[in-house]
């Protein structure tokens, strides 16, 4: 992230997501998964598993931990980094609730153009 | 001198006042206030609802105060006005001019707009008036319903319950207090209202109040209604800002104010609940408090800021001790760190962002409250004392988990062996007496000497009385250290019907568990309470959760069911439709005689199981650990072998048991001879018919391991089959752990103990086939249907799709 302000998208309710689950926002280079935690926090990371490309979205949220439904691997969603035995990170993206919404960075969502365009 | 007008005489105002003239301040005082009555401590209204408090007792400015401070005071009279160009305010009994106006008017109480809100006997609960209502309608005996099971309804609630009436609390979420308090919490609070004898309906959408005349009832959406001679409506209240809106000062959701809490118009100020600072409104006194010293700064020039600190709540009811403070929002990086004791009913979580407490939720023992309290506004760096922290300053180094609490906890007649219907109190008697070791016990009680699942618990009974050591048998994950069958035989005896419940009596180490112990506790829940509760979509593995088996590049297997392996010419029509349709890249024939639509995209499982469904098909639950299929020969119908009617008997078997969920998935077969053709004795229930009727085999499996079914029972007529099936089904149901097939489950507890229950006892055969009933009432229904209707579809479709805009 760079140090200039971040740019927010208002992407849903927070009721949208429900507790102890996730949702999905579509994008060009893939999909990000919104968890939503017991306590109501709101966690952003690529819906991909780094060990087989699981569906993340699709696996149990405990306390701050997403366990990938293929093969049971478990994330810290803060970090996006594999726990325990295994290694790996999934990647973590900008996310915030404000007065009940839930916002994402811009950035998630412009990345692919850009990335596109390297290539 | 000045002219200062206040509006309202409540606690903010009051408190500023107090200051100004303590200060002595030049100013010619003027207050209004709309209740016929000066300044009294509003919180303290519960102890006057309750009757440990009067009127008198809580009175803060009587009105000696006022004439010594020289306040002129106009109550019992709104003010209707505020006209800004003349400086004047309109009272209804005419107009005060004024230099200065401090605006005090706090909140008014929400009102749900249901039909019936209007009707007498229905009140909100905010000043004295009302709760002189509330203590006259409340003759013992006569029935009282709260709305809202915050702060506010519980107090009035556990008040109304004081005074001899019988109350329910309806609120709208799932569990009390939400706003302050997680689900344990809400859970042990929730417990101690029941156990006085309030009643608490979670999940309650109220739809109307009923009534002639009067209030008579309160109707919710699921059809339940509850009688009610008072209805008290607490769900939250709104800052009074008419008068600022009127007289066009600058109102958000409150009225807008600035540190020095100065309105839009600089000789205008305003305190209390009526404002908004900084995007934040109040509920609780302590910051308003603040704001009055603040206030009273400003009105003598001295310079001031009003910063919001941080607030803790606890609720005034004697007997519900808890505590909760801080921050539980949304932020990454945060830890908690949770501590429960299940004997004495406590629970606490700490909250901790960067080395730093930033929220304390506590129940049962809040001695802590105010130094965690400290330590949040403080922003102690926590790093030194974390491991120890939970246990508060008192903490000198020892204690620990006592992995035994659980069982402590259990009062003497708690059942501990299911079997042959031992208590605790029982098992510590035997142990006294002398019979020391598990053998004599068994001998003695015959605790744990039946199918032997209550071992763990029952030793640990024994380590108790003894004071000895107890190994820990393989607990069901890091959260606990008890073993399924310790878990499964708590929540039955000691009535557990959620999931905090068990948590908390159980004394699990983590706030929600993990994705080990979730899928089971949320099986043996729903097993053992299918009335009471209600299965938790997020505590299921990803294929249950969405009806249909995830394949490996995250597509859908859709599998719908063919009652006993039999379909028809219109339903395969539809199933070719459906696969034409929705693209289904591969049709295939399962092993389990139907077919599966592999390839479909999460977001077209809804409609595609709709299609299904208007060709009277239903969810095959190809994905669920309950019932699968039931495989059948053609039997006696078609085949010169047949003995008897086995496709006709396992379709009858099919529609009585599917939609059941089990321990581990469940396969039948049916064969209408030795021969065998659907292969019923590698199945967790194979029924092979002859002449002389039914040989039920059970415990079979064809998976990595393969195991040929034992015989259960041959019994003469299909009535008799159907029913020892049923029961068997049921004692798995109700017995084994999560995930263990029938098989591993005969293993455990021995075949000779589920003949006993199933073939030999009657009764308990015909209690095991009702109990199953039961639950079949709550489950044998279609999840597919329930998921394609309209509005429950969302949640297989992403939230959004920013492919498009991105391309741009
Ligand atoms: C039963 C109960 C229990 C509570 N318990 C707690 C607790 O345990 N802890 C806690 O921190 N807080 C508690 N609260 C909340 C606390 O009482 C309020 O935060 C506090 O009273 C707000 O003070 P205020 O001065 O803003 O408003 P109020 O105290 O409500 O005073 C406003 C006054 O203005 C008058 N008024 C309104 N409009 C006009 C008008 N147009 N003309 C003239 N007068 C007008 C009203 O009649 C009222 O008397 C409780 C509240 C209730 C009702
Ligand atoms: C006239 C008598 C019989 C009839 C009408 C009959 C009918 C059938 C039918 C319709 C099937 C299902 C086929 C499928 O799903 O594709 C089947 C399967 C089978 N039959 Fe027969 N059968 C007869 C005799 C037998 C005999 C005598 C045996 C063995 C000794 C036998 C062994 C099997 C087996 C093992 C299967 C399962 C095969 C599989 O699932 O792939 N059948 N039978
Ligand atoms: S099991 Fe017996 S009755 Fe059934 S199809 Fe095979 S041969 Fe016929
Ligand atoms: S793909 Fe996630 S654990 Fe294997």
């Amino acid at each position: 992230m760079t140090a200039e302000t971040t740019e927010w998208l208002d992407i849903a309710a927070l009721d949208d997501i429900p507790p102890q689950g996730a949702r999905l926002i579509r994008t060009a280079e893939g999909c990000v998964a919104l968890f939503r935690t017991h306590d109501d926090r709101v966690f952003a990371l690529d819906d991909r598993c780094p060990h087989k490309g699981g569906p993340l979205s699709e696996g149990i949220v405990a306390g701050h931990t997403i366990t990938c439904p293929l093969h049971n691997w478990v994330f810290d969603l803060n970090t996006g980094l594999a726990q325990g035995a295994d290694e790996g990170a999934v990647r973590t993206h900008p996310v915030r609730v404000e007065a009940g919404r839930v916002h994402v960075a811009a950035e998630v969502v412009a990345r692919p153009a850009t990335a596109r365009n390297a290539a | 001198m000045e002219k200062l007008v206040v509006i309202g005489a409540g606690m903010a105002s009051g408190r500023m006042l107090e200051h100004l003239t303590d200060a002595a301040a030049p100013y010619q005082i003027t207050l209004f206030n709309a209740e016929p009555r000066g300044n009294y401590n509003r919180i303290m209204l519960s102890p006057v609802l309750s009757g440990d408090k009067t009127y008198e007792e809580i009175v803060t400015h009587d009105d000696q105060w006022y004439a010594e401070r020289g306040i002129a005071t106009r109550f019992g009279e709104h003010v209707v006005g505020i006209d800004r160009a003349r400086k004047v305010v309109t009272g209804q009994n005419g107009e005060v001019p004024y230099d200065r106006l401090v605006i005090a008017t706090g909140s008014a109480p929400f009102m749900i707009p249901v039909v019936g809100r209007d009707l007498p006997g229905v009140i909100a609960y905010r000043d004295l008036d009302d709760t002189n209502t509330m203590i006259a309608a409340a003759r013992p005996g006569a029935k009282a319903v709260v709305i809202g099971g915050g702060l506010l309804g519980l107090e009035a609630a556990a008040g109304l319950q004081m005074r001899g009436m019988e109350v329910v609390v309806i609120h709208i979420m799932g569990h009390l207090m939400e706003r302050q308090l997680d689900p344990s919490a809400g859970y042990l609070l929730q417990k101690a209202l029941e156990a006085r004898g309030i009643t608490v309906h979670c999940k309650g959408a109220t739809k109307a109040i009923l009534g002639e005349d009067r209030a008579e009832a309160v109707l919710l959406e699921d059809g339940t209604v509850y009688g009610a001679d008072l209805v008290v409506m607490a769900v939250g209240i709104r800052p009074e800002t008419r008068l600022a809106n009127d007289a066009g000062i600058e109102v958000e959701r409150g009225i807008t104010v600035n540190d020095q809490l100065q309105t839009s118009d600089p000789s205008i100020y305003a305190i209390g609940e009526c404002v908004e600072h900084d995007k934040q409104l109040f509920g609780l006194v302590a910051p308003l408090y603040d704001q009055a010293r603040v206030l009273a700064a400003a009105l003598m020039g001295q310079p001031a800021d009003f910063r919001p600190v941080q607030t803790a709540t606890k609720l005034k009811v004697t007997g519900c001790d808890l505590f909760s403070a801080g921050d539980f929002a949304d932020g990454p990086g945060r830890e908690d760190i949770v501590f429960r004791d299940p004997g004495r009913g406590i629970y606490k979580r700490l909250v901790i962002e960067a080395d730093r407490l930033v929220g304390a939720v506590m129940y049962g023992d809040t001695a802590d409250g105010n130094w965690f309290f400290g330590l949040i506004k403080d922003g102690t760096d926590i790093s030194e004392m974390r491991d120890t922290l939970i246990f508060g300053p008192a903490f000198q180094g020892g204690g620990s988990v006592d992995p035994m609490a659980a069982v402590a906890a259990l009062p003497p007649d708690a059942e501990i062996c299911g079997c042959n219907g031992v208590c605790k109190g029982a098992i510590m008697d035997a142990v006294l007496a002398g019979a020391d070791t598990l053998d004599k016990l068994r001998a003695t009680t015959k605790a744990s000497a039946s199918c032997g699942t209550c071992t763990g618990l029952v030793s640990q009974v024994m380590a108790l009385t003894l004071g000895g050591e107890v190994q820990t048998a393989d607990c069901i994950c890091g959260c606990t250290d008890l073993a399924h069958e310790d878990v499964r035989r708590l929540i039955k005896a000691k009535g557990l019907k959620s999931m905090p419940a068990v948590m908390q009596e159980c004394g699990w180490s983590t706030p929600d568990g993990c994705a080990k112990c979730r899928p089971a506790l949320n099986y043996y829940l729903l097993a053992d309470w299918p009335l009471d509760y209600r299965d938790d979509r997020q505590s299921r593995f990803v294929n249950e959760r969405n009806h249909a088996n995830i394949q490996k590049d995250g597509t859908y297997s859709v599998v719908p069911r063919m009652w006993g392996g039999v379909t028809t010419p219109a339903e395969l029509r539809a199933i070719a439709d459906a696969a034409d349709k929705y693209n289904v890249p591969m049709v295939k024939v399962t092993g389990g005689q139907r077919i599966d639509l592999l390839g479909v995209r999460k977001e077209d499982l809804p409609a595609m199981w709709a299609d299904l469904n208007d060709a009277g098909m239903v969810s095959g639950h190809a994905y669920s650990k309950g019932l699968r299929t039931v495989k059948t020969c053609v039997g006696s119908e078609f085949c010169r072998f047949g003995t008897q009617d086995s496709t006709g008997l396992g379709i009858r078997l099919e529609k009585l048991l599917w939609g059941s969920w089990t321990p581990h998935k469940v396969k039948l077969g049916v064969s209408g001879c030795p021969r065998n053709c659907a292969e019923a004795t590698c199945k967790d229930v194979g029924v092979v018919c002859v002449d002389s009727g039914y040989q039920v085999s059970v415990s079979g499996a064809a998976g990595m391991e393969v195991k040929e079914t034992e015989l259960l029972v041959s019994v003469p007529t299909e009535d008799e089959a159907v029913a020892v099936i049923t029961a068997f089904v049921q004692l798995y149901r109700e017995n084994a752990r999560y995930l263990d097939r029938a098989w591993k489950w005969t293993a455990r507890v021995g075949l000779d103990w589920v003949k006993a229950q199933v073939v030999d006892d009657l009764e308990q055969r015909a209690a095991l086939v009702e109990r199953f009933e039961i639950s079949q009432s709550v489950y044998r229904k279609d999840p597919w249907a329930e998921h394609a209707k309209p509005g429950a579809r969302d949640e297989f479709a992403p939230l959004i799709d920013l492919r498009l805009e991105a391309a741009e």
